[in-house]
Order: C-alpha cells, then structure tokens, then sequence
C-alpha cells in the first residue's frame, strides 16, 4: 500500500519545512469526474498539488469550482478517477474513509445528535481502541484547548453554534490526525464570532501543529488564515502561493477578480524601457508595468492595479509612473476610506480607495474631472 | 363556521381591537365544541366497550345495562378458548412487528439512503401493498399458501401480518432517513468507525424513535386484523377471529373486558413515548 510517491513531488515547495521529508498530502495527476444523467462531468480537471507539513492550507473557489471535492477526495469520501493521493507519502487513493489518518471539520458540523460533548469527542478514540484513562486525558486536553471544559455532558442541540463549532474541531482533533480537514467550518456563524473563530483557529493550529486544510469561499478568510492558498476555479488550480502573492501578483483574470477588487487595463506595449512595458495612451497618459525582459513592445498585456495603490490628484500631476484621467462617478465613504469610481480615458472604470488618514474632506467629489497615478511596481502585468 | 360572518358583520361598528377579541372569543367557542365533538365521536364506542365490560347481563346477549360488576375482570380468562385466542394473538402481533421492524428498517434505510437499481420499483411496491385492498390480500395469499401446499395456521398468519407490516415500518423509517444530514453517518467513518459500525453507533439510535413507531404501527395492525388473518388463519382462531365467531352466539363480557385492557395499554405507551419526547425536548 505504501508506494513511494514520484521524485517530483518530495521536493515539491514547503511553505513550514518537512518533518519526515514527504509533503503531508499529494495530489499527483488527479481528475475527477461525476455521473450526471449517463454523462460524465468533471469536477476537477487536473490537479498536482504537494501540502506541505504543518502548513495552513486554503482550497478558495466559487461554489462549484472543486474545492470541496478535492478535499473529500482527501478525506476519502471521494475516489479519483484517474490520479494518486498520498497521505504523509503512502499511497491512499483505494483506501476507504475510516481507515484515513485524517480528520475532518463537517460545514453542518456533522456532530452526534443522540451523543453528549463527551461521547462526540470520544468517538474516534474508541474506535481506535484507545484504553479508557488516555481517552479522558487526551479528550481533557482537546476540550481545554478550544475552551469546552465544563460542558462535557451536554448535548449537541443544548449548545450554540460557535460552541458546536468547537466540539467538531475537537472531536477531529483529539485524534491527532495526519491533516485536518476544514470544510467551509465558519460560514453558519455570524461576522463577530466567525472572525473570532478565525483567530481562534490560528492560534489552535499553533498549538496542536497539524496540517490544516481549509476549504472557503470567503477570500477574506483565506488570505488572513493561510500559509499557502490555491485558487481554484472550474475543476483546476488558477493560482498556488502565499496570501500575498496571490493578492499583490494575481496569475490570472481569474484571480485578479475573485481576490479583492481589482481595476483591469489591457493595452498596447509602445515600448520597453528600464524592464518597464510603457503603455502610451495619449495627452501624456500612459501606464507603466514591470515586465520580464523576454517581453516585447508591440504584444498587448492585461495590467492590474489594486484600487489602495492609486493615488488622485485635481491637478495634472508630474508622474514617473502611470498617469490616467477621467470623470469621478461615485464617492462612498467607508469609514476608514472613501472609495471613489472614476471613468478613465483607458475605457474601462477604476475603483480608488483613498485612506482617510489626512484629509478632512474628500479629494474629489462627483462629475469632477481627476488623474490617477500609481508607482511602476504597483501595476502587475497578469500571465506574463 | 358562522364565527366568520359575525366578525364581518360587527366589524366596523366596534373599536378596533374590539372585534379581534370577538372574534376569538366566539372563534374558541366553536373549535372548542368542535374539538369536543370530534373527540366524542372517536372515543364514544370505545367507552361503551368499557361500560359494558361492567355490566351484569341476565341472559346471552350484553347490549343493555342492567347492574354494575367487577365479576368479569375477576373472571376474565375463565373462557378457555378466547384466552388461548387472545395468547395467539398477542404472540403473532409480537413476532410479526418485530420481524417487520427488522425487514422494513433495511428497507426503509436503503429507500432513503442510496440510489440503486429498482429502488424506484420497490418505493412503487410499498405503497402499493399499504394501499391495496386487505380482502384482495386475503385473497392472494390464500391462494399462494394453498398452491404452494403449506399448512395454514398461525405461521401462515405471522407471514402474512409481516407481508403487510413491512410497507408501514419501511415507509415511516423512509421518511426519517431522508431526512438525516448525511454527513453525520460520513463523520463517523471520518472518525474510523466502520459501516457496520456507524450503523448500530450512529444511525440506528438517530432513527430508533421512527422504527419504535413503525414496530407499535404493526403490532396494532397485526393484533386486531381480521380480513387477511381470516383467510390465511386455516383452523387457528386468532382474539378477532373468535369474536366473530362469537357475535352470533353473544358475546360474553369478557371481550370487553380484554378490549378495555389492550386499549389502556395502547393508552399507557402513547403517554409514556409523549413523555419521554416531552422530557426530550425540555432538556433541549
């Protein structure tokens, strides 16, 4: 059962460094596919993807767009169709649920209805024939950890849902399994105690060091929580880095748009200067790009700028970098900064966040004629 | 109900609030009666039956109070035959509901729980059997068990009372199963148990209530048939099947006697499962 996986994918990245060498979970050439009216429909295309040891991992997607079946198919309640899974480098791609090294965080919680707090979290260590004074240590410390102690003997339905939350997370934890499996584990909570939740998962995964795998579509939760994110959309991943990769270099279209907001240009390169694609629009508007030296002037680039680096002036600015003007079609004031939406001479509309951490009053109001400008680095040519 | 017109009627010509309460002051008046009459009619032969089980009848025939007595609760097994009646009975209903809580459980859960080949045909056979007319039944199986050569008798009835039982258990575990939230039974394979195991761990104590109302549901179909026992009983007489035989004779006030006791034990369960869910709830 436990063939070694291919040399690639040890040396696959790790974003918290290898305890025993092999990546915590693999994927290797997956697909998968589901029987629809006779038809088969993939849910995910293809999929090579190396999590390392320790590391807190976020599948972010859409609904629909694999996530929840790649992680099922961790778990073991999904077989690939074609492809391998390695659990800690043993092959598991024909190994049933129950004899996984994993545990899993249901999103409807999934806890034991006719069970108390005590039962539910015993659960898998009776299975594993645990003797009986380890099972109250270790199920003592789980419940200390996520601060349960005291509700032992209660039922699930005699509890809220942050308090449900945290029977799951320690009814998957205390068997200290290989990796724990998060699926969407937040999204029944309200705001406040979800972003309580989020702090408190951090810090739980400090504590316990498992490989944590959390599947979300709340890009929000994503970037605040994870180590590494892959972004998946349509049955594959679109982009695999740190929170700040993928937020400040989105790979694709794709990404640009699902992680936060993004104002998108597509122009003609003029020319290529100091590793910069200069996009000449006219009237001494241009935007300026770093690009890799293997890009020519003449070939058209998608460039995206995220909406805090732009700065507005009233007055034709003196820029290195980019320049656009246009129309101020909205002010709406946030609080901590006003968001501006400006038609620009490129065609298409901005969106600008201007801090509020001067000005007393807004730089622009509506119908006004303002130029936006931003830094070379700040413009990020998308897939090239 | 008439409440309706009144209300309409008087509306405008009161203070506002004034007609609401009118109106559910004469609106509870009649569901009030209404309830009532319902209920009148449902139990009225009931507590004619047990009136009559302390009646003291001169002749054959028990059908008007002529004294009160407890001679027939001290004497209520001294009729050989009707006892044994009534032993058989109680023994067919017994077996017969708990071999169609086991059959229609596994049923019922693979009805709710997966999709497979047939299942639509099977789902279509259940309720046909629980829609079907008992005398075409009767019929049919008496036919089956006389071509097929088997002996009537109680075991014939047993197989028949399970035959259709098995619709009524199936349908009402159905019913819950689909309801569960599948990935209760997917944690606790997460968790290591096997299916076996998450079986008789997880699911059957979260469905136990609905196949504990499904095995009372056949016992009390099973105890009080006639039609099909009559047909598939051969030379057994079963507590039904002697007090047909005995409306023609008279019946002894001992049946009532028995019907009062088999009803108070009825009445006995339901309050004591309602309390238990009372309690349930309470402490939710």
């Amino acid at each position: 059962m436990s063939t070694s996986p291919p040399h690639h994918a040890v040396t696959a990245t790790s974003a918290t460094g290898e305890r025993t060498g092999h990546p915590a979970i693999e994927f290797v050439g997956v697909r998968k596919d589901y029987l629809s009216h006779g038809e088969a429909v993939p849910a995910v295309k293809s999929l090579d993807l190396a999590i390392a040891q320790g590391e807190f991992f976020s599948l972010l997607g859409p609904s629909g767009c694999g996530k929840t079946t790649t992680m099922r198919m961790i778990a073991g309640f999904e077989e690939p169709t074609t492809g391998k899974v390695y659990l800690d480098g043993s092959d598991v791609t024909n190994v049933s649920a129950n004899k996984r090294d994993v545990n899993m965080v249901f999103q409807s919680y999934a806890l034991f209805p006719h069970l108390n707090v005590l039962q539910n979290v015993s659960f898998g260590l009776e299975r594993k024939r645990v003797g009986k004074s380890e099972i109250k240590r270790r199920v003592g410390e789980i419940l200390e950890i996520v601060s349960l102690t005291g509700m032992e003997k209660r039922h699930p339905k005699e509890m809220s849902g942050g308090q449900q939350q945290r029977v799951a997370l320690a009814r998957a934890l205390v068997n200290h399994p290989r990796a724990l499996l998060l699926d969407e584990p937040l999204g029944a909570l309200d705001l406040k105690l979800r972003q309580q939740m989020q702090i408190e998962l951090k810090r739980i995964q400090r504590e316990v060091g498992i490989t944590f795998v959390y599947v979300t579509h709340d890009q929000g939760e994503a970037l605040t929580m994870s180590d590494r994110i892959a972004v998946m959309n349509a049955g594959l991943i679109e982009q695999l880095g740190t929170p700040r990769e993928i937020y400040e270099k989105p790979a694709t279209r794709f990404v640009a748009g699902f992680i936060g907001t993004s104002n998108i240009v597509e122009g003609l390169i003029s020319r290529v200067e100091n590793g910069c694609a200069v996009l000449d629009l006219g009237q001494g508007e241009r935007i300026v790009a770093p690009v890799p030296a293997s890009v020519q002037a003449g070939r058209t680039v998608e460039v995206s700028v995220r909406p805090e680096k732009i700065d507005l002036h009233r007055t034709p600015p003196q820029a290195t970098g980019s320049v656009l003007s246009g129309t101020v079609t909205e002010v709406v004031y946030h609080g901590t900064s006003t968001n501006y939406t400006v038609v620009t001479s490129a065609g298409s509309d901005f969106v600008v966040f201007d801090q509020n951490a001067h000005d007393a009053e807004d730089v622009a109001s509506r119908g006004e004629r303002v130029f936006l400008t931003w830094a070379p680095q700040h413009s990020y040519p998308i897939g090239v | 109900m008439s409440t309706q017109t009144v209300f309409k009627s008087d509306a405008p010509a009161t203070p506002a609030t004034a007609p609401r309460r009118r109106f559910r002051f004469g609106g509870e008046q009649a569901m009030f009666a209404y309830t009532w009459l319902i209920i009148a009619w449902l139990v009225l032969p009931i507590i004619l039956m047990i009136i009559f089980g302390f009646n003291n009848p001169h002749g054959r025939y028990n059908q008007t109070w002529q004294g009160f007595t407890l001679k027939w609760y001290r004497e209520v097994f001294s009729i050989g035959d009707l006892t044994s009646a009534l032993v058989l009975s109680l023994v067919i209903a017994v077996v017969s509901a708990l071999l169609a809580g086991a059959l229609g459980t596994g049923i019922g859960y693979a009805l709710g729980r997966y999709q497979f080949r047939g299942a639509g045909g099977l789902n279509f056979i259940m309720f046909t059997t629980i829609s079907s007319p008992e005398l075409i039944m009767g019929i049919s199986l008496l036919t089956l068990f006389v071509s097929s050569g088997v002996g009537l008798g109680a075991v014939t009835i047993t197989i028949a009372h399970v035959m259709f039982s098995i619709s009524f258990v199936s349908t009402v575990v159905r019913a819950r199963v689909i309801t569960l939230d599948r990935s209760i039974e997917e944690a606790a394979a997460d968790l290591g148990a096997s299916p076996w195991t998450t079986f008789w761990k997880v699911t059957f104590p979260i469905i136990l209530p609905a196949v504990f109302s499904g095995v009372l549901l056949a016992f009390a179909l099973s105890i009080d048939d006639f039609v099909v026992t009559n047909f598939t009983a051969g030379t057994a007489t079963t507590f039904p099947l002697w007090i047909w035989g005995a409306t023609r004779v008279g019946l002894p006030p001992q049946v009532n006697v028995m019907g009062t006791l088999i009803f108070a034990a009825g009445i006995l369960i339901a309050v004591i499962t309602n309390l238990r869910s009372r309690a349930k709830t309470k402490q939710a």
